[in-house]
């Protein structure tokens, strides 16, 4: 069995990393969200900062909170001058990279016709430096991973960290996600179609019937164990990805031949936490999948809270192991009435109709 | 018993040939692949010599039989011809039935074309088609759908060991009972982006790079492609393939030391390298022939080389970088050097470090400097580090 033993949220909701459960919502009348300051300095050396591009910035600070909270639930640091547990191996994932830096770099290089660079942003363009800093932060020579695969990135990360653990080869992984909404690709994605053209509050979501998403970012980090302890947020069950199932009759039977293997009965999830995200054909998949499979489960949404994004999952997996540990369902997530039980939540996301993802948690 | 990992089927496009069979005739005539820029419009033209694939992306498309249409890279490109390769070599289009992954690598992915629409991009609609080619997944969704293979895709991007983590991901794979057998490797363009990059860092060597040589300036930069096919030996029991080689030993280890410097006793290198040979089962001596990382850099080889130093002792394998021939294909590098390896156990040769001329001061250890044969070669070590300190080294062993 594969137990949450830590978390930490860096995301478009300044009051969820409070600890306070439910935390005081958010509201946005953009169509951008965006994640404030959570206090950078506390978790970074100052000298440091300044260089950091902003999702690396973010995605230390979730680890460090993480392993923080990894030290509480555990009751175990890896030293007396050290808050954060030391990980065994650090995986993550991301869908885009370090976006900032390597516009900085891509700008910078055409307007000067290739002349007068400096490598600060190129040196932190490369995706797998949010898990390098982090090691270079804790000092952690192990196991050090990063997946790029657009809506699959964060659970691949999962995936990883499951199979490790099972094998044995390590007995604790930091396994996350993280991604960051920049300006230009936010402009550049418009071009696509993937926002919404007039904004809309992220409280109304789901009322609006315009085409395209509200655009998010966030980093989220999970400290993962075989061991629970009486403190654990969640058990981990299974990750699953589909690629382009073609049908929601398909991934309805996906979903369900998954909860077979795990020996859960449909009606043994008491919560589906989904990833709406107000794009009308895009939350049509959601509804008819879950009416097809799960007619009995109570739903929830998050992408009002975190905006839609390659890895926005993670912060699903956070959200979702706040509600087991709190036994709380914040009203401003649920589409139907509380659940009695909470025995299993499940999470199910699609990124733009072709990454499909199944994460399955249990209360431990 | 960990199951057995059977490499079945592989596939390679790079500067010195298209196919593995010219890529193998390139090695063994002693022809690298390094020339002057001719695919990237960049002011670094006249300056940096680079181990390009000699075919513009209209060649290249054609090539792989793709019709010409908006929204191909030239990394995808790449990949879907290497991919291939491997794929029919090893008949992955047969036995439906096992459950296949397709691992890919890349880290600059669609930058080629995002570089040149960029300014499109923000003000026009006028290529909206290479906007969702930019990011690293594309090409593998790209490859997934031509090769019709859907039970498990995933992108890996650790920089320049990106390639070697693809396969030692799919060997674990396999080995968890998930998959049966893994189409697995990378690829990488050149770019102007990260041309820039690495000429800003001061790592580029404007004549032919010098890896292990006291007089090392830096990097060639290369581009290419390759992948491998990796089965377990039930797979391999249903399929028929001839194993080429196995994959014994993988090892992967973050040097934390600074993003993008080696430490100058290369903790990373040789806790990657160690890991690799744990889990072979096999001694030291047992190693014939590294592979280096071997980049040219002053910091790397010196790194790298004394990491070699403090795992092998007084007893080091031979020794040699491939990238004077292919230059360093950063995220493809992992897999096109893997298969160079593989070369070295099938027809028995080692590679010569070409460009040789004098002893670093600080090593105790002489890379090989000609053509090897007629020894026996029958396990091979070949090492990828990157940025972020990611480090990764496999082993591969003679059937």
């Amino acid at each position: 069995m594969i137990f949450i033993n830590g978390l930490g949220a860096v995301s478009p909701q300044p009051n969820a990393g409070s600890g306070q459960f439910p935390f005081e919502f958010t509201k946005y009348d953009g169509n951008q969200l965006r994640c404030p300051d959570p206090g950078y300095k506390e978790f970074i050396p100052g000298d440091q900062i300044r260089r950091m591009g902003r999702v690396i910035k973010m995605g230390v600070t979730a680890a460090k909170l993480c392993l923080r909270d990894a030290a509480h639930v555990t009751g175990f640091t890896s030293g007396p001058e050290c808050p954060e547990i030391i990980p065994e191996a650090i995986i993550t994932g991301t869908g885009m990279g370090c976006m900032e830096d390597t516009e900085k770099f891509l700008a910078t290089m055409i307007r000067n016709n290739e002349e007068f660079l400096t490598p600060t942003s190129f040196i932190q363009s490369t995706h797998n430096t949010v898990a390098g800093q982090i090691a270079l932060l804790l000092k952690c020579h192990g196991y050090n991973f990063t997946y790029v695969h657009r809506g699959f990135s964060f659970e691949n990360a999962l995936l990883d960290a499951m199979v490790q653990l099972r094998s044995g080869s390590v007995s604790n992984v930091l396994a996350g996600g993280s991604d960051e909404l920049t300006p230009a690709y936010f402009s550049i994605t418009s071009r696509l179609g993937h926002w919404k053209r007039k904004p809309v509050g992220n409280d109304r979501l789901l009322e609006d019937h315009q085409r395209g998403s509200v655009a998010g970012e966030g980093a989220t980090f999970f400290f993962l164990q075989k061991e629970g302890t009486h403190n654990s947020y969640a058990r981990l069950r299974d990750v699953r990805t589909l690629l382009k199932p073609g049908s929601d009759e398909k991934t309805g039977r996906y979903l369900l031949q998954m909860l077979q293997e795990n020996e859960i009965a449909p009606a043994d999830i008491d919560l589906v936490v989904a990833g709406f995200n107000g794009d009308p054909g895009s939350d049509a998949i959601y509804r008819n999948v879950i009416a097809a499979s799960l007619p009995g489960s109570a739903i929830a949404l998050y992408k009002h809270l975190c905006g839609e994004y390659q890895t926005s999952t993670a912060f699903a997996t956070w959200f979702s192991a706040m509600m087991i540990r709190h036994r709380i369902f914040p009203e401003f997530a649920l589409l139907t009435p509380p659940p009695v039980n909470l025995r299993n939540i499940l999470i199910y996301n699609h990124y733009l109709h072709v990454n499909h993802t199944f994460i399955l948690l249990s209360a431990p | 018993m960990p199951q057995r990992i059977l490499v079945t089927g592989y596939g390679i496009i790079s500067s010195i040939g298209n196919t593995v069979q010219e890529c193998y005739q390139s090695m063994i005539a002693g022809v690298p692949g390094i020339g002057r820029i001719c695919n990237i419009d960049t002011v670094l033209r006249d300056e940096l010599i680079v181990g390009e694939v000699k075919r513009t992306l209209p060649e290249l498309l054609d090539m792989a039989g793709i019709e010409p249409e908006e929204g191909y890279s030239r990394n995808t490109v790449l990949g879907i011809i290497a991919s291939s390769e491997a794929f029919h070599h090893a008949r992955l289009h047969e036995n439906r039935q096992l459950r296949t992954g397709l691992i890919s690598a890349t880290t600059v992915g669609g930058m080629d074309r995002c570089e040149l629409f960029y300014n499109d991009f923000l003000t026009n609609e006028t290529r909206n088609a290479y906007i969702d080619s930019y990011d690293c997944a594309d090409s593998t969704e790209r490859i997934a759908s031509r090769l019709n293979l859907t039970d498990f895709i995933t992108t890996i991007s650790t920089a320049c060991s990106s390639a070697a983590n693809a396969i030692l991901l799919g060997a674990r794979l396999i080995q968890s009972g998930k998959l049966d057998r893994v189409l697995a490797g990378g690829c990488e363009s050149l770019t102007k982006f990260h041309l820039n990059g690495f000429n800003s860092l001061k790592i580029l060597d404007q004549k032919p790079c010098r890896p292990f040589d006291k007089n090392r300036a830096g990097i060639n930069l290369g581009e290419g492609s390759a992948y491998l096919v990796l089965e377990s030996e039930e797979s391999q029991k249903i399929t028929g393939n001839k194993p080429i080689c196995e994959l014994k030993g993988w090892g992967n280890a973050c040097e934390a030391f600074h993003q993008t410097a080696s430490s100058p006793d290369g903790v990373g290198a040789y806790l990657a390298m160690k890991k690799a040979l744990e889990l072979s089962g096999l001694k030291a001596a047992d190693i014939d022939y590294i592979n280096a990382h071997g980049t040219g850099t002053d910091n790397n080889d010196i790194s790298e080389g004394k990491a070699i130093e403090t795992l092998f002792g007084n007893r080091i394998p031979m020794v040699s970088s491939t990238k004077q021939f292919t230059g360093h294909t950063t995220s493809a590098a992992g897999s096109i050097e893997a298969i160079l390896s593989i070369l070295c156990l099938e027809h028995q040769v080692i590679w010569p470090n070409l460009n040789f001329s004098e002893k670093i001061d600080e090593l105790n250890f002489l890379p090989v400097t000609r053509l090897i044969t007629g020894e026996p070669v029958c396990a091979v070590m070949s090492n990828s580090f990157g940025f972020g300190g990611n480090d990764t080294s496999l082993i591969f062993t003679k059937i």
